[in-house]
């Protein structure tokens, strides 16, 4: 027995044998309130998600290839680089790490049985799925052509259907506040007797920045998208010019969400790295405290850098030297988990297991993805090289080989706890290799073309860009032939994969101490922890 | 500790009083502490949402004061007032509703609950005419706009703010009628006691923010403009 | 020419080009610094510590206060300079010489337009002298635009009902191309333009004779300002299609618009076209052509009209 969660008393009955079987049916999936099952739902939605984008982003690619018209005409272009960007945003990247993982693993990591609020949990559910269906209806309508950020007055102006994807935006905010919400208040009130604040793992941590982050930013979103309908919909001149309005307010509202918005995506992230790491390496992180406290220092101050977006709009150069000031500042907490990270591996026991190469890819492919938020932050370059392809390789680096990478590294972490069963090693590697060689050859040449001056949501460009562009496409396509294979063994792995054991890679936090797949109430004991999330030596024991 | 063992995992939540929590709380304690935080945070979100509005009411407010100045002499300071003595009027009802149910006083609790909505009605009546008036004189913003003789053009604008604020405000009276109406429906069934009022606190703290943000709203449109 | 294009960055054809070049250059080499920290640690590290046996359980170190100082320190430090590195070069780049020469610039769905001091317009071409500080004053007509000259690195939002100004001090005669940086629909891209620097003696013969052309025959006044307004980056008169139709042999030809409307072109549907292209499309074609209205007087378009009835 796990002697690690101290029995207190034993639950009678556990029907079915895990939370996957303990009820059948549609309708089951479908109004449960287990947070693990509507975890799984979440991962679907998410990957199906994932799946449209990238689509979407193999057309973009594909358009690009050649200057000038390759298969889509301008205006279809704007539609699927608009659709790629709300969809990777609103509908992928934000709600992947906390919705997915985060649901299953909030509970287990603190020991309870559910989140606090399990039916908030379920609408929340809903709403993004509703927010998702609202936003892709535009779709039907052609699609709607502003850019994922909504700039006035373009966005009034245009005949495209803006209003449902903005309203999908809007519905699928609420449900990230109501995700936040829950986590806020799981962490708090229902950690496991004997887990105080300096015992969790530091995937909690970064969790519980990211839901402060979610509950203070989102609804600013909320009310700037409903006026931006108001805008359309009776014209009330807040955001446009031509009444006195001020479509610059617009994008200083936009990017006070945005800008934090960003950190909601990195920072789950950043908690998955911190585990992985510990745990491929056996090895209690490095600076534990220190990689928390960061994880809060880059919530509060990345609300005071939204301007670092607006350098050449006009706004005062004050403004702009201190939105630039603060700006370097959040990086210096990226940079403190970064060397926590390294730090931790010296002296560990590492193993080259599938998460830990998605671990270290993220350190190299993050390095490269913050160090240019540095180019962009400095005031005079970011003149240059601001709306060019060096922000699109920017932002695809720590968006994609950030928050994507570290994803797809607890997916391959968490996988035989979710479901149970082990993937294919061998073809994971392969995926992990086409996904990393592929990643840089889409988008490193994209620094050299956006540093060269080409301009970004460019349906057309000038001849001197084709060889990049070209290069780009190609590596395009090494990225999607690695998630073709990672798909393929994920599938294979749910229907014949070897049953995995409670605790495959040595794992010391509570998660490892129950059945893979957890049963419905999570543990069969009632939790006490006893001994810390890194404590590799008590849980070798336990397993052994 | 003791442990609840005894309730399977599944079984829905039991709804005498007494027991009321749900299987994944160690304790009633933990339950009312949880959702207590719960509304805590979303209230906070409601802050914020405001908080947008009132940060653009500020800038714009800064850049044409003489506009504001101008278009909110033509509120109905008289309206407005008794609108805000009605609101605090219903926060005092909300307050005592609350505090009867936590002194498991059923009756009273239904009566205060009752009053609250019939004020928050009363509001929304007042507000009714009130907007009637507005769109009467063509003050309704953007395309719908026909009003004549303001010196300032950017009058647009204010009241494109003022009924955003007072629309989103209304919106919420709205809901907490709603919210209300749910509360008068369990405390009909003798859901709540002195051991668990929770909802009914809930509700109150949800109105008494509602309140609050018509306090900031009301001088800022009628009164300074 | 003197500004050579570089592995990143295009040549330095402006005074405050060199001094972004400097900024791009420091932080290019604190990042590469860094990055090879990260990375050469990272690989070492693995390398160095991989597990030998099942069971073991290393305990390395937790804390080390100094290192930490350090590893926070010196970050902070450097980002300090970075900052302050592209603030002076960004609070020149706000504020232009006195002496600058005063353009001022209009913006709009997809054409830029530049009108200098004696009233001179001119259309997707900028003219300027070469070592003489100018000043753009700039606003738009519809959406927002955004004014951006790679080789000059330099770059600003052109904003409706606003003011915004940039400028720039070219080091060398030649030519920069001219892109809008802010998505503003359809045409975005093709939304191109043309800086030509010339020497001052040049440049100040350009600008007296523009007003010049009022005298000429009209088809031939028309090619001039078929290029002058810049048509000609669109279309031809060869016969090659380019973003939009040619005008060899245009007059008289039977066109099917995007509705599937049939119609031959007249005098009547060239008028149209210049002065609201997107009111009838020609099928084939995005309806990307920028609304003359305002830009030609009647004079002007019955001039092209002249001139393009000559391209057979
Ligand atoms: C996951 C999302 C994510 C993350 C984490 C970041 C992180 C950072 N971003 Fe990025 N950013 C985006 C997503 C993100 N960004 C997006 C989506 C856009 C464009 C939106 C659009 O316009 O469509 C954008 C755009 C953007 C801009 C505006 C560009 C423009 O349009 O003009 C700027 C400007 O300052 C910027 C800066 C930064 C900085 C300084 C960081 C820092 O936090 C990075 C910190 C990390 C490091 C520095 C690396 C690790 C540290 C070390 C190796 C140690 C050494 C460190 C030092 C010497 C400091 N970003
Ligand atoms: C999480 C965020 C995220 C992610 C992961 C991606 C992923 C990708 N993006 Fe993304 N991108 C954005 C967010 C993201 N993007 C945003 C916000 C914008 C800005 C939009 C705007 O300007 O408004 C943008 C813009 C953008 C542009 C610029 C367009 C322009 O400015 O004109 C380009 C161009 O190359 C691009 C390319 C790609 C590519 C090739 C991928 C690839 O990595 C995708 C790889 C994924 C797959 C291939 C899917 C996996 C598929 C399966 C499992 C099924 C198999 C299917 C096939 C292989 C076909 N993106
Ligand atoms: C940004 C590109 C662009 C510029 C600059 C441009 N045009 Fe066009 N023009 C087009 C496109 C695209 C079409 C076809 C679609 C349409 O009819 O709107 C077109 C169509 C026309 C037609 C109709 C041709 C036909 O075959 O029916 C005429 C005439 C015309 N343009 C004249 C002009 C003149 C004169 C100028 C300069 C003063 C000019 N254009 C500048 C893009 C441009
Ligand atoms: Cu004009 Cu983009
Ligand atoms: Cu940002």
């Amino acid at each position: 027995m796990a002697d690690t969660a101290a029995v207190v008393g034993a639950v009678e009955d556990a029907r079915g044998t895990n939370y996957l079987n303990a009820e059948r049916g549609i309708m089951s999936w479908l109004t449960t309130l287990d947070h693990k099952r509507i975890a799984i739902m979440y991962l679907a939605s998410i990957l199906v998600s994932f799946a449209i984008g990238g689509v979407l982003a193999m057309l973009v690619r594909l358009e690009l290839l050649t200057p000038g018209r390759t298969i889509m005409d301008a205006d279809t272009y704007n539609r699927i680089f608009t659709l790629h960007g709300v969809v990777m945003i609103f509908l992928f990247i934000i709600p992947a790490i906390p919705s997915a993982l985060g649901n299953f693993l909030v509970p287990l990591l603190v020991g309870a049985k559910d989140v606090a609020f399990p039916r908030l949990n379920l609408l929340s559910l809903y709403l993004y799925w509703i927010g998702g269906v609202v936003a892709l209806y535009a779709l039907v309508h052609g699609g709607s052509d502003t850019g994922w950020t909504f700039y006035m007055p373009y966005s009034s102006k245009t005949a495209a259907p803006v209003i449902s994807t903005v309203l999908g935006a809007f519905i699928m905010g609420f449900s990230s506040i109501l995700t936040g919400l829950n986590f806020i208040v799981t962490i708090h009130k229902l950690r496991a007797k004997g887990m105080g604040w300096f015992d969790m793992p530091l995937f909690l941590w970064s969790i519980y920045a990211t839901s402060i982050i979610q509950i203070l930013a989102t609804p600013v979103l909320g009310i700037t998208l409903l006026l931006l309908v108001a805008e359309r919909l009776f014209g009330i001149g807040i955001f446009s010019a031509d009444q006195g309005g001020d479509p610059v307010l617009f994008q200083h509202f936009f990017w006070f969400y945005s800008h934090p918005a960003v950190y909601i995506m990195i920072l789950p992230g950043m908690g998955v790295i911190s585990e992985l790491i510990a745990v491929h390496s056996r090895r209690r992180p490095f600076g534990y405290k220190a990689i928390g406290f960061s994880s809060v220092a880059i919530a509060l101050l990345g609300f005071l850098v939204w301007g670092h977006h607006m350098f050449v709009s006009g706004q005062s150069p004050v403004a702009s030297a201190v939105f630039s000031f603060l700006t370097f500042f959040v990086a210096i907490p990226s940079g403190v988990k970064m060397w926590n990270w390294l730090a931790t591996l010296y002296k560990g026991s590492i193993v080259l297991t599938v998460p830990m190469l998605y671990a270290l890819a993220f350190l190299f492919l993050f390095s490269i993805g913050g160090l240019t938020g540095l180019f962009l932050g400095m005031l005079a370059v970011n003149v240059h090289l601001t709306d060019t392809y060096f922000v699109v390789a920017h932002f695809h680096y720590v968006m994609m080989g950030g928050t994507l990478i570290a994803f797809l590294g607890g997916l391959h972490h968490w996988w035989p706890k979710l479901f149970g069963k082990m993937y294919d090693e061998k073809l994971a590697r392969i995926a992990w290799a086409l996904v990393v060689i592929g990643f840089n050859a889409t988008f490193f040449v994209q620094f050299i073309m956006g540093a060269r001056g080409m301009p970004r949501r460019y349906y057309d460009y000038l001849p001197k860009y084709q060889f990049f562009h070209a290069f780009s496409t190609v590596g395009s396509w090494i990225l999607g032939a690695g998630f073709l294979v990672m798909l393929y063994y994920l599938l294979i792995s749910l229907k014949n994969g070897a049953p995995a054991t409670k605790n495959p890679w040595g794992g010391a936090s509570l998660e490892w101490q129950t059945a893979s797949p957890p049963i419905t109430e999570n543990f069969e004991h009632e939790v006490e922890a006893v001994h810390g999330p890194y404590d590799f030596e008590a849980a070798l024991k336990g397993n052994r | 500790m003791i442990n609840q063992s005894a309730r399977a995992p599944s079984e829905p939540a039991a709804v005498t009083p007494k027991f009321h929590f749900a299987h994944h709380f160690d304790s009633a304690q933990t339950q009312f502490e949880a959702n207590k935080l719960g509304i805590w945070l979303f209230l906070v979100t409601e802050v914020l949402l405001f908080g947008g509005l009132f940060g653009a009411f500020a800038v714009f407010r800064s850049w044409y004061l003489p506009a504001f100045v101008e278009a909110h002499h033509h509120l109905d300071k008289v309206m407005g007032s008794v609108n805000t003595v009605v609101l605090i009027c219903s926060s005092l009802t909300m307050a005592l509703a609350v505090r009867s149910s936590q002194q498991s006083k059923k009756g009273s609790t239904a009566f205060f609950l009752a009053s609250t909505i019939a004020l928050a009605c009363t509001f929304l009546v007042i507000k009714y005419f009130e907007y009637s008036h507005k769109i009467e004189h063509g003050l309704l913003p953007g395309k719908l706009w026909h009003a004549e003789g303001f010196v300032y053009p950017q009058a647009k604008i204010f009241f494109g703010l003022y009924f955003m604020m007072t629309g989103i405000h209304g919106l919420h009276v709205l809901i907490g009628i709603g919210l209300i109406g749910w509360a008068f429906l369990r405390n009909s069934r003798s859901e709540f006691s002195s051991s668990y009022y929770a909802p009914v606190e809930g509700v109150g703290l949800y109105w008494h923010l509602v309140d609050l943000i018509w306090i900031y709203l009301f001088p800022l449109l009628y009164l300074i403009g | 020419m003197a500004g050579q294009d570089t592995f990143w960055l295009p040549r330095a054809g402006s005074t405050i080009a060199k001094e972004v070049d400097f900024g791009w250059n420091l932080v290019l080499t604190v990042s590469a610094i860094f990055f090879l920290i990260v990375v050469g640690a990272m690989i070492y590290l693995v390398v160095r510590y991989q597990r030998r046996n099942e069971n073991e359980v290393p305990h390395g170190p937790e804390h080390n206060t100094k290192l930490e100082v350090v590893w926070t320190g010196i970050p902070i430090a450097i980002v300090m300079v970075l900052f302050a590195v592209g603030f002076k070069t960004f609070l020149s780049m706000a504020v232009a010489p006195a002496e600058s020469l005063e353009v001022s610039v209009t913006a709009e769905r997809w054409l830029w337009t530049f009108t200098y001091p004696n009233g001179t317009v001119s259309v997707n071409e900028l003219r300027a002298p070469v070592n003489q500080p100018v000043k753009l004053v700039m606003s738009s007509k519809d959406v927002i635009h955004s004014f951006y000259v790679p080789d000059f690195r330099i770059k600003k939002d052109v904003v409706p009902n606003q003011y915004t100004t940039t400028w720039f001090e070219a080091t060398e005669a030649g030519e920069a191309t001219l892109m809008c940086a802010e998505y503003c629909g359809t045409g975005h891209s093709a939304m191109l333009g043309k800086i030509v620097i010339q020497q001052p003696k040049e440049f100040q013969d350009w600008l007296d004779s523009a007003g010049a052309d009022a005298k000429l025959p009209p088809a031939e006044a028309g090619a001039k300002l078929f290029v002058k307004m810049s048509c000609n980056t669109c279309h031809t008169t060869d016969g090659s299609p380019k973003t939009g139709p040619t005008f060899k042999g245009v007059f008289g030809r039977t066109e099917e618009m995007s509705d599937g409307q049939k119609l031959q072109v007249d005098e009547q549907y060239i008028r149209e076209s210049i002065e609201t292209p997107a009111a009838k499309v020609v099928k084939g074609y995005q309806p990307v052509m920028p609304v003359f209205k305002g830009l030609l007087n009647q004079k002007q378009i019955d001039a092209l009209i002249a001139y393009i009835k000559t391209l057979k």
